[in-house]
């Protein structure tokens, strides 16, 4: 079966839309992916037809709400691959999967001189909560480094490794460079030394199916405004037996199975993480985003995405002065340049003027820009609605940056 | 492309490519690091201050050209002038910059070179850029050590 993205744009409303004038091209979809009518549909069918509280009715709409939001759960359960749907924990997002991990797992487990490492491509939000850590346990911080083309030097990687060692958090895919990380082996590595490892999937699984199990991944968090479903919204995946020793992350309703003043027993995976009302529209909305994208089949996405970066790798480089930064041998749809010394921000701007949206800046990752000693780039991140001709349209773009800046 | 036009005018690119009084002076006076999280433009301001009077003004600055030719400009318009002076006209440029309205052609002259600027108004996402080196100007000028922010 071909891959018809022109039918599959219909299935997007907003890029319909035209931004000053001209047809939007939409090449941020790392900071956020836009969303099909399954998936505005889905919220709107949610508060029509089957919206209440969940977990705490007699009645009816609330059974049928938390049918709606469990149906969801299974449904991110097997696009994982997860042994259980109580393995899986809807968060707010990425962030709080981390900071959920940091504060109910690390800072119980680890104690001073313990080491937890990191790379030199994580996003701030696999950085900071664990700095967090080390303050309140006098945990270390180890960080390994990639190399030029943006791959995490793997010898430098292991020599890290030590009985010390005992938590790896690490992006699967980068999302400033585009890198795929060989976590396979990382998880393979971290266990021999009796590490955990904590996965940071945002940027992994709009483009490759993720199996947790066959990954062997301790923890593995995603945010669902990147896989085409809501913002406010997404998953913590973590081993059962690692959840039912972890303590609870907040206190609340919905967490606990009996309360008195003197003592409180929390109730059984996944609620005992979900304190309070969840974002109940947008889990369901988050399983219809799934069943989207699983409709398509991530490996048909990937490959029409991989098509996608090549063909907008050679157009790029037939740019002058164009500097690709994060040119690993496996990458994700995610291109980051510089235009000669043209700041990124100023090539965004004229971008923007011709409706193609990019993102200029760090990207959420100043130790990526300090690698390479820049202080930000442009970057194109495509997605499974993006063609060949939006690609020709960002190249001519940049010659028109140059053009203006008589570069 | 007309208001990228307006936006990247020659005055500008000229002094975004061609800085005026970049560097850090031997003796540095008073000075003030600005910086702008979203973009990661970082600038540094250095006021060398005489009885109320702007001796010297020199800047260095990591940052797009809207940014590195407010900061050119600046210090070419600062040289000499008062304090006082200073800060009103960032007053005047900050208003011109940010409002809404129609600009009165007797206040866009009174902008003197910051005229060439005022096309940042169709920019809301730039404005910052153009007044971050004044916002590090004028905390340079009370030597504030606090590092200043766009956000
Ligand atoms: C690799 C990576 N990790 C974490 C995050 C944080 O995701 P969120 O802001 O949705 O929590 C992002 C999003 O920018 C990301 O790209």
């Amino acid at each position: 079966m071909t891959y018809d993205v022109a039918k599959i744009r219909r299935d997007f409303p907003i890029l319909g839309e035209e931004v000053y004038g001209n047809p939007l091209v939409y090449l941020d979809n790392g900071a956020s992916a836009q969303k099909p009518s399954a998936v505005i549909d889905a919220i709107r069918h949610t508060y029509e037809h089957e919206y209440a509280n969940v977990h705490r009715g007699v009645h009816f709409m609330s059974q049928r709400a938390t049918d709606a939001m469990e149906g969801a759960r299974e449904t991110v359960r097997a696009f994982m691959n997860a042994a259980d749907t109580k393995e899986i924990i809807f968060v707010r997002g990425a962030t709080e999967g981390i900071n959920l991990v940091a504060s109910s797992w690390a800072e119980m487990e680890l104690k001073a001189g313990d080491e937890i490492i990191l790379t030199e491509m994580e996003h701030h939000s696999n950085i900071v909560p664990w700095q967090f850590v080390r303050d309140r346990t006098g945990a270390v911080i180890k960080v390994a480094p990639i190399n030029d083309a943006g791959e995490l030097m793997m010898e430098e990687f292991e020599k890290l490794l030590s009985p010390r060692t005992r938590l790896v958090a690490i992006t699967h895919v980068s999302n400033a460079l585009g890198t795929v990380v060989p976590v396979a082996d990382i998880v393979r590595m971290a266990h021999d030394h009796g590490a955990k490892v904590l996965l940071d999937g945002c940027q992994a699984v709009p483009h490759i199916a993720v199996d947790v199990q066959a990954l062997d991944a301790d923890f593995y968090v995603f945010s669902g405004h990147k896989l085409y479903g809501p913002s406010g919204i997404g998953v913590l995946y973590g081993k059962a037996d690692l959840l039912n020793a972890m303590r609870p992350y907040q206190g609340g309703g919905e967490m606990i199975n009996v309360v008195t003043f003197e003592e409180t027993t929390y109730a059984e995976l996944p609620y005992k993480f979900e304190a309070g009302t969840p974002h109940i529209a947008g889990a369901i909305a988050l399983g219809a985003a799934v069943n989207y994208v699983t409709g398509i089949g991530l490996d048909r996405i990937a490959a029409h995405e991989n098509d996608l970066l090549a063909y907008a790798t050679e157009r790029l480089r037939e740019v002058n002065s164009v500097r690709l930064i994060g040119t690993a041998a496996e990458k994700a749809a995610i291109l980051s340049f510089n235009l000669g010394d043209i700041h990124p921000h100023d090539v965004g701007t004229i971008l923007d003027r011709e409706g193609i949206a990019v993102r200029t800046g760090h990207h959420c990752a100043q130790p990526v820009m300090d690698r390479y000693d820049i202080a930000a780039t442009v970057r194109a991140s495509f997605g499974l609605y993006n063609t060949r001709a939006e690609v020709d349209a960002l190249a001519a773009s940049l010659r028109k940056v140059q053009e203006i800046f008589g570069a | 492309m007309s208001d990228l036009r307006d936006l990247y005018q020659d005055v500008i690119l000229d002094h975004s490519k061609n800085p005026r009084n970049e560097g850090r002076p031997e003796n540095p006076g008073h000075e003030a690091k600005g910086n702008n999280p979203l973009c990661g433009d970082k600038v540094t301001v250095y006021v060398a201050i005489n009885d109320g009077v702007i001796e010297d003004i020199r800047f260095e600055a990591r940052g797009c050209a809207i940014s590195v030719a407010s900061a050119s400009m600046m210090s070419e318009l600062a040289k000499g002038k008062s304090a006082e002076d200073v800060k009103a006209m960032f007053n005047d440029f900050h208003e011109a910059v940010t409002s809404k309205e129609p600009i009165a052609p007797e206040k866009i002259e009174k902008l003197d070179k910051l005229a060439a600027l005022i096309g940042v108004r169709e920019f809301p996402m730039r404005v910052k850029c153009a007044t971050l080196p004044w916002h590090t100007m004028a905390a340079a000028i009370d030597d504030s050590t606090q590092q200043v922010t766009t956000e």
